[in-house]
């Protein structure tokens, strides 16, 4: 005969298990933190180092170190993202590698590489500008898509990064300055709140 | 007396606290593999096997077979039975703790 504790700890047992074969909970809000302090870094280089400027028509006198910069940032968020969630999960006692961590990738995965593909095919045709402004939209897309299987704020980030997105297309002069509101700023407010929220 | 009264809603399967644990994820999943099982649940591979065959024996859960390549690979779901078995047993736990408020 189990004792009332004991269903107590079913109940408990019962919803962890119904949240962690759903969500992928393991995300990090320091490695939004610190996505964002690469992109404003990021952001800083390409404009005061290599002048870039989304106003004039030949953007930047160095346009291959521009785009080099933003796939060291890329390269530098995911990598973060990817040891965080990894440490995340390991305190958790559970997997990294799930199947709702695959749903997650997956989810995101399409609306990403349809957005990097256009964002190369866009950079080939010399429009260089219009690269900044689609990052947002499609990595807004991606977090949107994704926040049905991990926390419920992403989707609301993810709405917030297409506006910017669509903005900053209308207004491509000042792309760079929403680039690094949507990449930098925004991604520290919401690594700072997912952590207090859900990681203390 | 009470508590013996209510837990009669109680499935004797779902004593094992693995057995409830595969159930709580495949009412939430459509269906899953053995593999991605053992990843959410931190038992052995034996254990589980075993826990699966007692559940399947009871017809809560199903099994379909199918082939990735040249690999078999199975699945796992929740029958009808099996799910309401577990929302009985979910009813079972709510009116216990109802009774205790």
């Amino acid at each position: 005969m189990k004792e009332e504790q004991d269903y107590i700890r079913d109940i408990a047992e019962m919803r962890s298990m119904m949240e962690r074969s759903t969500k992928f909970l393991s995300l990090s809000g320091l490695a939004g933190i610190m996505a964002g302090v690469y992109a404003l870094a990021g952001a800083f280089i390409v404009y005061k180092v290599f002048d870039f400027n989304p106003d004039q028509a030949d953007l930047s006198p160095r346009p291959v170190e521009v785009i080099l910069t933003a796939f060291i940032v890329l390269v530098l968020a995911i990598g973060t993202a990817i040891i965080l969630s990894y440490r995340n999960a390991y305190k958790r006692r559970e997997k990294f590698w799930n199947p709702t961590a695959r749903r997650v990738l997956i989810n995101m995965g399409v609306p990403l590489v349809t957005g990097g593909l256009l964002i190369i095919i866009l950079i080939s045709k010399g429009l260089i500008g219009l690269a900044a402004p689609f990052t947002l939209v499609f990595y807004g897309l991606a977090l949107y898509n994704a926040g049905k299987f991990t926390y419920e704020e992403m989707k609301s980030l993810g709405l917030i990064q297409i506006a910017l997105g669509l903005i900053s297309s209308y207004f491509v002069e000042y792309s760079l300055l929403f680039w690094a509101i949507g990449f930098g700023v925004v991604h520290i407010i919401y690594g700072i709140y997912i952590h207090y929220r859900h990681e203390r | 007396m009470k508590l013996l009264a209510i837990t009669n809603g109680f499935h004797k399967a779902f004593e094992s606290k693995t057995r409830l644990s595969i159930m709580s994820i495949l009412v939430v999943n459509d269906s899953l593999d053995f593999n991605a099982l053992k990843d959410y649940l931190d038992v052995s591979d034996g254990k589980l096997a075993s826990q699966i065959k007692a559940l399947e024996k009871e017809e809560f859960i199903g099994v379909k077979k199918s082939f990735v390549g040249k690999k078999p690979n199975t699945k796992y779901f929740m029958t009808k039975k099996g799910k309401k078995a577990f929302d009985d047993h979910l009813k079972a736990l709510e009116h216990l703790i109802n009774s205790r408020k």
